[in-house]
């Protein structure tokens, strides 16, 4: 229960300023079609420099918390999901609110977002402790066969093809290694000078997020949003938070199935918000009633996607995995406070830990009472013309890029970065088991060493990393997940190529 | 997506690949390219799998880049080169922002070119941004951008 302990802390001035702030930022941010959340939370982490590490990553976790609800916004009153995570909303929010209930879908998706949040957060509140002391069993070849994990498991279950995600995953495990070696001294791919000192995390986190974005709102062309903002109706809160509680099945399943899904590494609030869309639709007594503008259906996917953002972030807390994209962009607002996740961040930054956490708890209630009131105005944001959100966001990236070091050499690398995974996106690869393999190559390369050290003196190499219970669970983890993803790959090319042959 | 685009994207991936493996297994300290090793033989595989399914036309993932997409990139992915690689480092970082900033509104706005005030918001819109930049960087971060020639 150390939490309660650190509770006072996150109603400090600044902080709580900064958490207000980034909830409403988040919100509007997330609301606008084309800013995902892990893009909004890379653009913020120059802003966290000036900042204590606490305070920074306050500011952070509220971006990312409101960013996952503020989607349902566009959602609703667009048809345009503001990030993945929303998808399901659409389905039955825009309907309600093209029948007159707009500020009904709303206030429900921001009430249960709430819900499945607090529930999400208590979750990691209450499991971190508990894995943190766990992972203090794990030698140099667990913590290798993790980091290994970490890329594998995204990269094949992110990615539309195995192949090409575990690919993914290799180029950012050898980007990683560009720059000086860290026992020898000796220098490694350096084919640049801006390549001298390594990529920088930050510089490369927001060009793998923002540039392709910026590209890809380019290549669209001189088009209008095209998109009407549905005016929404007063309605009741009272009324809303009635017929949520009227739902507690729909609230039930998207809670628990968002909560789960958030604990397995790779698995985004996208699916959260469809695999409980449609458990609740397949327990519900008004099936018909889905996809027509039935309150279930935005309750259960809302209050899925933010039940994930909680237990999204035990990997990473914990282990040092990040299991997500957002969360290896939080890793990297860690890395630059010099502050490292596990077992560490919990013994010797307890007040950093769990103020953060905290900040988390309380960033739902301010979301969800925020929400209702900046949900006009962050609909009118979403309808700001896709030059003006391209220019916008390639401006914050070269200068986000330069303020990590004040180097041309970042926002070099940031560009390039960017544009050649715009071009790699279009083939079939995929950003974020990219951005995985670049964080998580130095944690398997310094365990990799160490735990090679150790064998040579002890058992040998193969006995040391292919040997004993953990070592091996992890390893058959590991090939589980490629095995999987590549059987449900092949299951759907030969379903798709039946349809076409049908066709 | 044609077949060709798939080989070109992945024999690049995959040329990529090769020249890792080779730096990896021919530079020296051998202990210092023990994981590159490691990486650049999994990679190499990989690439060379996907080289070879891209070739054989069984690549099925990825939509590939249409005529008309990048036509519409290409005048926006210049300008951002120009403002990134040259702009930002000769012209001073706020100038070469606020130059970009509006040409890229002009170049992808869908407003008509015609009509004075279309290009009066423009203008307002670039300069409003680029004061806020300043606020924000300059002066509440504090971080100290390339001035150079101009600003």
């Amino acid at each position: 229960m150390d939490f309660i302990f650190y509770f006072g802390d996150v109603f400090s001035p600044l902080s709580f300023l900064l958490l207000l702030g980034g909830t409403i930022g988040g919100l509007i941010l997330g609301a606008t079609p084309g800013l995902s959340p892990t893009m909004a939370v890379a653009l913020l982490i120059p802003f966290t420099f000036h900042l204590e590490a606490v305070q920074g990553l306050i500011l952070l976790g509220a971006a990312y918390t409101s960013t996952v609800a503020g989607g349902a916004v566009s959602a609703i009153l667009l048809k345009i999901p503001g990030a993945p995570a929303n998808i399901a909303t659409t389905l039955d929010g825009h309907k309600m609110a093209k029948q007159g209930q707009g500020a009904k879908a709303l206030q429900l998706s921001f009430l249960a977002s709430a819900v499945g949040g607090i529930f999400g957060v208590l979750l990691l509140i209450f499991l971190t402790p508990v894995l943190a002391q766990w992972a203090l069993a794990f030698g140099p070849s667990h913590l290798f066969w993790l980091a290994i994990l970490g890329v594998t498991v995204i990269g094949s279950l992110d990615s539309a093809s195995v192949v090409k995600g575990l690919l993914s995953g290799c180029i950012g495990l050898w980007l990683a290694t560009i720059g000086f070696d860290d026992i020898m001294g000796a220098q490694r791919f350096i084919f640049h000078p801006s390549l001298g000192g390594g990529i920088n995390i930050i510089a490369a986190l927001i060009g793998l997020f923002a540039i392709p974005q910026v590209l890809t709102m380019f290549a669209k062309g001189r088009r209008a949003q095209g998109a009407e903002v549905i005016e929404v109706q007063k309605h009741s809160v009272l009324d809303a938070t009635k017929e949520l509680l009227r739902r507690p099945r729909a609230l039930g399943i998207g809670t628990i199935t968002g909560s789960i899904i958030g604990l397995i590494p790779g698995v985004g609030g996208q699916i959260a918000g469809l695999v409980a869309y449609d458990q609740t639709k397949k327990f519900s007594s008004e099936k018909e009633k889905f996809g027509q503008g039935h309150s279930e259906g935005v309750i259960a996917a809302e209050s899925a996607n933010n039940a994930m953002v909680g237990p999204s972030l035990v990997p990473l807390l914990t282990l040092s995995i990040p299991g997500s994209p957002t969360a290896a962009v939080l890793l990297g607002g860690l890395l630059i406070h010099g502050i490292f996740p596990g077992s560490d961040l919990f013994d010797n930054h307890p007040d950093v830990a769990w103020t953060f956490i905290n900040s988390m708890l309380v960033g739902q209630v301010l979301m969800c009472l925020f929400g209702l009131y900046v949900a006009g105005l962050a609909a009118r944001v979403a309808q700001v013309p896709q030059s003006v959100m391209a220019a916008i966001v390639l401006a914050l990236s070269v200068f986000g890029a330069y303020s990590v070091q004040s180097s041309m050499g970042d926002v070099y690398v940031m560009a390039c970065l960017g544009i050649g995974m715009y071009f790699l996106e279009r083939f079939g690869f995929s950003a974020a088991p990219l951005v995985l393999g670049l964080i998580l190559g130095p944690i398997a390369e310094s365990n990799f060493i160490q735990g090679g050290m150790i064998a040579d003196a002890t058992v040998g190499k193969a006995s040391y990393f292919l040997s004993g219970g953990l070592n091996i669970f992890l390893i058959a983890v590991v090939v589980a997940s490629i095995a999987y993803s590549a059987w449900m790959e092949l299951r759907t090319r030969r379903h798709t190529t039946k349809e076409e042959a049908q066709a | 997506m044609n077949r060709s685009q798939h080989i070109l994207g992945s024999g690049l991936v995959f040329a990529v690949g090769i020249w890792v493996a080779w730096v990896s297994y021919t530079q020296a300290p051998a202990e210092a390219f023990l994981f590159p090793r490691l990486i650049a033989s999994v990679f190499v595989v990989l690439a060379g799998w996907t080289f070879g399914k891209a070739v054989l036309g069984l690549s099925k993932v990825g939509s590939g880049i249409s005529r008309s997409m990048f036509i519409s990139m290409v005048p926006g992915l210049v300008v951002m080169a120009v403002y990134v690689f040259w702009a930002a480092k000769a012209l001073g970082f706020y100038t070469a922002t606020a130059i970009a900033f509006f040409i890229l509104l002009s170049l992808y706005d869908p407003a008509p070119h015609s009509e004075g005030k279309t290009w009066a918001k423009r203008a307002l819109i670039t300069a409003i941004f680029v004061a806020v930049m300043y606020g924000l960087f300059a002066k509440l971060l504090s971080v100290y951008t390339p001035r150079e020639i101009l600003f």
